[in-house]
């Protein structure tokens, strides 16, 4: 599921397991990629790649930056993705 | 739209007719359990406040306990003190007295110790639920009703199912002319410029942003990791990786109209309509401060799961997981997870809640009061003494 048109994160509405073909509709669009890894339920993978220190969008908002290069298909969570203003709050 | 409850003197509406055993301070606690123990009809809490406290702090802790006297649910309440405290038993009294419901109070060290204590404050409680009972519950209009919106224990489903249709209920509320509180403030970081839009005036939108500035300030002035705090490993295991993707899911719950007035800790809201109340993400902390604040009921998402009540609000849980809906079913009233599955939609969840509601506000039990859980937790903002 593509909550916004901006979005460059999908959820999956089940496991999905390594190798899978989804299909994924952002805004009008219908977008095929293969899910690298398994996905476990409710988690998040890129639908396009996210390069190191840019912003990854879920309801059309910026919900953190990535850590490392992100590619299509990969699971986005916090090996990969961190939080800005979470950061920013923190001790410096 | 109406419901069933009581009218209480002062023109507020309860939803339940509790009488209240209320201790001051952490060392009438337990001569207050005590005396709920022995009366049925009573409810009480514990908690750890009510002395060696300053200031702000101190106000704070006073508002939240004399909040809790006022909020409409209860009937009646017998305040217990130990007698030296800070926020002494008479203090409190005179507040909840002008709500015109029958208010008294015992302290531990007048009634010389714990047995005369529970003694005569059974005695009056007695007879405060024997006038209680008698009450009868008439038609109220929804736009009496004044509805916490809390989540807890959340996953990504709570951001995709269970508070959009939240959301929807709260707009149902609204436009029947109710009341419905935001709370959460750490769960704002991220998504106040998603709210703040929606700000009925200029000062309103303001003071969303200086809430959740003196909030990470706070988090800051702590030298602490907070990253390692929110989102919790609960909700990083359910898929939730940053506190923006965690607080933009969160808002969905405050549904779609504008946004009145900005409340403090335990504050009641003069407007009607959707107010942000400044509490912690903490859930307890934040219910017990919209309680606080006159909501008498609380409906709160759940992705994980969660037994959280109250002893004097009822709290509707309802979770957006099929998961936890199967596996916690005895604590969860409504299963949001059927837009996930693909059963039903967002609107049709949020009518079933916003009837949830109405049935709970006329005396239908949740599972959290059938189960007896009455969570209590007053948010301290300064040092212990």
């Amino acid at each position: 599921m593509v909550l916004h048109s901006r979005d460059n994160v999908a959820t999956a509405l089940i496991d999905i397991e390594a190798g899978t073909l989804v299909r994924v509709k952002v805004g009008d669009q219908t977008k095929q990629l293969i899910v690298r890894r398994a996905i476990p339920f409710a988690h998040k993978f890129a639908i396009e790649n996210i390069e190191e220190g840019q912003p990854a969008y879920k309801y059309g908002e910026i919900i953190g930056k990535a850590i490392k290069p992100i590619k299509v298909g990969q699971h986005v969570h916090t090996h990969n993705l961190e939080s800005i203003r979470g950061k920013a709050s923190q001790h410096q | 739209m109406n419901f069933q409850g009581y009218r209480r003197p002062e023109g507020s509406v309860g939803i339940r007719n509790h009488t209240l055993i209320l201790p001051t301070v952490i060392c009438a606690c337990e001569t207050a359990s005590r005396i709920a123990a022995r009366v049925k009809g009573t409810v009480t809490f514990t908690h750890q406040h009510g002395c060696a406290q300053i200031g702000q702090d101190m106000e704070q802790t006073f508002k939240t306990l004399t909040g809790i006297g006022c909020n409409p649910n209860v009937a009646a309440t017998l305040i217990i003190g130990l007698g030296c405290e800070t926020i002494g038993a008479e203090k409190i009294l005179k507040v909840i007295e002008r709500e015109g419901k029958p208010t008294e109070m015992l302290n531990i060290q007048d009634e010389h110790g714990t047995r005369r204590t529970i003694e005569k404050g059974a005695a009056i409680a007695k007879r405060m639920v024997k006038r209680a009972i008698k009450m009868e519950r008439e038609p109220c209009n929804v736009s009496e009703l004044v509805v916490g919106l809390e989540c807890g224990g959340s996953d990504v489903t709570s951001g995709i199912a269970a508070n959009p249709a939240l959301g929807a209920a709260s707009d149902m509320i609204i436009k029947e002319g109710g009341t419905t509180i935001l709370s959460e403030t750490t769960e704002l970081i991220g998504a106040e410029h998603v709210i703040a839009k929606r700000a009925s005036t200029p000062r309103v939108g303001e003071r969303i942003y200086e809430i959740v500035k003196r909030m990470e300030q706070k988090i800051k002035a702590t030298g602490a990791d907070f990253i390692s705090g929110q989102p919790t490993p609960g909700n990083i295991k359910g898929g939730l990786t940053t506190i923006e993707e965690k607080s933009l899911g969160c808002i969905f719950k405050a549904g779609t109209v504008q946004v009145k007035e900005v409340l403090e800790y335990g504050e009641k809201p003069d407007e009607r309509g959707l107010v942000i109340m400044d509490t912690p993400g903490q859930d307890v902390e934040s219910i017990t401060g919209m309680i606080a604040g006159g909501a008498q009921l609380i409906a709160f998402t759940t992705g994980q799961g969660t037994p959280v009540g109250s002893a004097i609000a009822p709290v509707i849980k309802i979770t957006g997981n099929p998961r936890t809906y199967r596996t916690m079913r005895e604590n969860i009233d409504i299963n949001a997870g059927t837009i996930i599955d693909g059963k039903e939609t967002i609107e049709q969840v949020g009518k079933k809640i916003f009837n949830e509601i109405i049935r709970v506000a006329s005396g239908k039990r949740t599972k959290a009061e059938s189960l007896g859980y009455h969570e209590f937790a007053i948010n301290r903002i300064g040092p212990t003494l």
